[in-house]
């Protein structure tokens, strides 16, 4: 229904186009002058046609749900039910309208139903004749406004200036939608687990904090020494470390060799072949971790007489590094080849040979933007999931044997969130929680990385 | 002295050696674990691309399958396959047990019915007849076929059983046992079993997921990057937008996944599991690249352009619809498709929104339950069947594929539409 509607009010529109056009065309051929180019004055007309359309969508979408749902709970609102039960009703009229219902059927239910249905084709009717009649009043006034031959420009241009200025709040909106959808878990986490707890508590064992019967009332002391984070925190960034312990060398290395050594030939072919290793999906990263370096891992840590889990620290943060590589040597290549010529050219004049130039010389010129590019590829191992969640145990060990499994910040929550989710569940909220404490990080790491190399750019720039 | 300063010489010069091996290594290591990476990816899944089939003569009975005489296709499609299909796969051996009969009806998959069901349909001469049916091997047998099966475990330790492995080779010996192109992994949804599993489901769903992720994600990437680079003052509100794109860039991508989960799902009601949220989710994540990439494109137009519009009388808008952005196009397309190529790879903001589901039917619209490629490649992965491990390896080369094929058309359109301004 609505989907015929829109296409309907698309056609609209371009039929307004065209009747402001051909308007235009008229007010031409009188000789008068036109205003502006005769597209103009369909536009203007095609907009004056969206406008209202979208608006009353909108405010129908919004309004439509809890109208509707007012009106059918205002049938129970005498017999004391309580708020949840309330819902609960609404959600079976709204499945057996659908015909979707499994259970017992009520007289009380199927009435409300059909009342809910009747109410539904009202609201859908009452939305055809109201959006029609917008349209049409709209389009006249706008249609009057032509043929008295005023501006149309302007207005269609304003009009466009403020939806692209709409769109460029799609970032700002993305950030809100994050904090939002984080931070109001978060809060309901931490009213039952004491932030102190959370942030020093060594025990991690959300399992423990099952799905609780709603009808129980919520039991703080029931979840003590269950959500200590201090072993997740702990594995992120040992695994973190691990994996920068592949990428930092190989990556800068690689770096350097490409900005001061390769021919352009070697270069042409190498880079993008090390920065196909970027493109990569994750999962296919944890798949190799878990099916090849893992066992692999074993086996030879067996042949040496050492205990290797078969998902450990090592082969996870080892293929996580392998992952960051190209990221550290494309930005490190890239400042490198930024810092200006005659340094070089200084160095090479007091007799120095080119690694001494890259190293004394070089290197601490490049040093502020190599250090973001780094924290940028420390971010991405602390944000990085997939691996972790195939290749590294799910379970939160503290240790800092790179032998044993440990567990991230990113793979608990993927383990707490996998499946089903009942909101208003510690164990769910403690998985917002520990996506804030993700994003607060890395966020954190991003924005002094990006001002790093920003002014690292400014300065040779 | 002379002598000191040669030696401190050759040591600098065995430094310098020593440091560009060093770098060499490096770029050595890096290709190294990407041969490593690809071999290791193909080695073990191009035989996915093949599927055993047991050769079994099937008597098509039409007592056993409680047909009367000159049935009507009707009565063909309710016939009883169960007890010919049974009969056929214990003829193979004519002296088996009850206990052995079982476990020659595990050699194929329980699919084997309707297998010998199509046979009839296409062909119902046969009845009373005698054909010899093509069966889809249990996925056990089949990796013993390709030689992936470690044969040599004590017989407790592997679900195929000595018995089973004695008429299989006996099979094999009479040329009854055929590998030929699987279809099946393009064509069928997923499945418990590994001989059936395909992966059209989760094909699709990344193909839907995608359509919604480019529908919003590219409109509103292109408009915002045009206000930014073009119409934008410069103030302070500007210069927030663009500290929150270039943040957004770098935020994980998990963070995305329960921001799907904690404002589409729960609080707009979406329907879980469908590629519709999941491309709203991806959407959001890869706006920043988009935007990006369409500044970037959009810087690189010359101000000459805009100036000679200008010139002539256009407004700011004519000039930046009418010149600048169809200049730009070219690079914004290609950081378009590589913006979308990441999206195709993302896992782990689809699972959170629960497309992780198991899904045995092809979605026909962006509403309907679907995984997508690389979660596909995430359930087999964590499923403990042998005969999965070469499905996830070809699922891989088919992402791969597809990733590589998308990041080429961006090279191409970059290159070969894209103005070079000297």
């Amino acid at each position: 229904m609505n989907l015929i509607l829109f296409t309907f009010i698309v056609l609209l529109g371009f039929t307004s186009y065209y009747f402001g056009r051909k308007k235009a065309y008229t007010i031409q051929s009188t000789k008068k002058r036109l205003t502006a180019l005769p597209q103009f004055y369909g536009y203007y007309l095609a907009i004056w046609c969206a406008i209202p359309a979208f608006i009353i969508f909108s405010l129908w979408a919004i309004f439509e749900p809890t109208i509707v749902k007012l009106l059918i709970l205002s049938d129970y609102s005498n017999q004391g039910y309580l708020d949840d039960e309330l819902n609960l009703i609404y959600e079976k009229t709204k499945a057996l309208s659908r015909g979707q219902f499994t259970g017992e059927i009520t007289p009380f239910i199927e009435a409300s139903a059909e009342k809910y249905l009747s109410l539904r084709s009202i609201a859908q009717s009452s939305k055809v004749v109201i959006v029609l009649s917008a349209i049409i009043a709209s389009v006249a006034y706008a249609y009057k406004r032509i043929s008295s031959n005023s501006r149309t420009r302007e207005p269609v241009e304003k009009f466009l200036n403020a939806v692209l200025f709409t769109a460029s709040l799609a970032a700002i909106l993305t950030t809100v939608g994050i904090v939002f959808s984080l931070i109001f878990q978060t809060i309901d986490f931490f009213k039952v687990i004491p932030l102190f707890d959370f942030v020093f508590g060594t025990h991690w064992y959300p399992a423990k904090a099952f799905v609780r019967d709603s009808s129980e009332a919520l039991d703080p002391t029931m979840y003590s020494d269950t959500f200590g984070a201090v072993p997740i925190f702990a594995g992120t960034f040992f695994i973190a470390f691990i994996a920068m312990c592949v990428a930092i060398p190989i990556g800068l290395m690689s770096g350097i060799y490409l900005a001061e050594y390769a021919s352009y030939k070697v270069r042409q072919y190498a880079k993008p072949l090390i920065e196909i290793l970027a493109g990569i999906p994750t999962v296919v990263y944890g798949f190799f971790a878990a099916l090849t370096v893992g066992p692999f891992l074993k086996e030879l840590g067996t042949s040496m007489g050492l205990e290797v889990s078969a998902e450990s620290a090592l082969a996870a943060g080892g293929v996580m590094g392998i992952m960051i590589i190209p990221f550290i040597s494309s930005l490190s290549d890239d400042v490198i080849t930024s810092v200006p010529q005659s340094l070089r050219d200084g160095s090479y004049a007091m007799g120095a040979t080119k690694s001494e130039t890259i190293k004394r010389v070089i290197f601490p010129a490049a040093l502020p933007g190599i250090v973001g590019s780094i924290l940028l590829g420390v971010s991405r191992a602390i944000g990085e999931t997939m691996i972790v969640v195939m290749a590294s145990g799910l379970a939160a060990n503290l240790t800092l044997n790179p032998l044993e499994s440990t567990s991230t910040i990113t793979a608990q929550i993927v383990v707490i969130l996998i499946g089903d989710q009942a909101f208003g569940d510690p164990k769910t909220q403690a998985a917002f929680a520990l996506g804030m404490s993700l994003f607060l990080v890395t966020l954190c790491l991003n924005i002094v990385a990006l001002k790093v190399v920003k002014k690292y750019r400014e300065k040779y720039e | 002295m002379n002598k000191n300063k040669e030696q401190l010489l050759n040591k600098r010069y065995k430094a310098e050696q020593r440091f560009r091996l060093y770098g060499q290594s490096a770029i050595f290591m890096a290709l190294l674990f990407l041969t490593l990476f690809i071999f290791k990816i193909f080695s073990t899944g191009y035989s996915a691309f093949q599927k055993t089939w047991l050769i079994v003569p099937v008597t098509f009975d039409a007592e056993l399958m409680m047909l009367e005489k000159n049935p009507s296709k009707v009565d063909i499609q309710d016939a009883d396959y169960y007890d010919i299909a049974l009969k056929s796969m214990a003829d193979l051996d004519l002296n088996a047990n009850e206990d052995q009969e079982n476990e020659l009806k595990r050699m194929v998959s329980y699919f084997f019915e309707k297998e010998i069901k199509n046979e009839l349909l296409n062909d119902p001469s046969l009845i009373g007849k005698t054909k010899e049916v093509y069966l889809t091997a249990s996925d056990d047998l089949d990796q013993v076929f390709k030689g992936n099966y470690p044969r040599d475990l004590p017989e407790d330790q592997r679900r195929v059983s000595d018995y089973q492995l004695k008429i299989f080779d006996q099979l094999v010996a009479n040329g009854k046992v055929e590998s030929k192109f699987n279809i099946s992994f393009f064509t069928n949804a997923d499945s418990r079993e590994a001989e059936l599993a395909g992966i059209a489901s989760s094909f699709m769903g990344s193909i839907f997921s995608i359509l919604v992720c480019l529908m919003i994600a590219f409109p509103v990437a292109v408009l915002a990057a045009i206000y930014l680079e073009e119409f934008a003052p410069k103030n302070r509100f500007t210069d927030f937008i663009e500290v929150n794109i270039n943040n957004l860039a770098a935020v994980p991508s998990i963070v995305f996944g329960l921001l799907g989960l904690g404002v589409l799902l729960a609080i707009f009601q979406l329907p879980r599991s469908t590629p519709l949220v999941g491309g709203i989710t991806l959407s959001l994540m890869t706006l920043p690249t988009i935007i990006i990439a369409a500044r970037a494109s959009l810087k690189a137009v010359p101000p000459s352009i805009r100036e000679a519009a200008l010139a002539m009388g256009a407004s700011r808008m004519q000039t930046t619809m009418h010149h600048t952005v169809p200049l730009s196009m070219p690079g914004t397309l290609s950081g378009t498709i590589i913006g979308l190529a990441q999206a195709l790879g993302e896992t782990a903001p689809l699972i959170l929104i629960g497309m992780v589901a198991f899904v045995n039917t092809i979605p026909g619209s962006p509403m309907d339950p679907a995984a997508s490629l690389p979660v596909q490649i995430y359930i087999w992965a964590e499923s403990a069947e042998r005969g999965f491990v070469e499905k996830v390896s070809a699922c891989i080369m088919v992402l791969l594929g597809f990733l590589i094929t998308m990041n080429l058309f961006a090279q191409i359109i970059r290159h070969k539409f894209e103005k070079k301004w000297s």
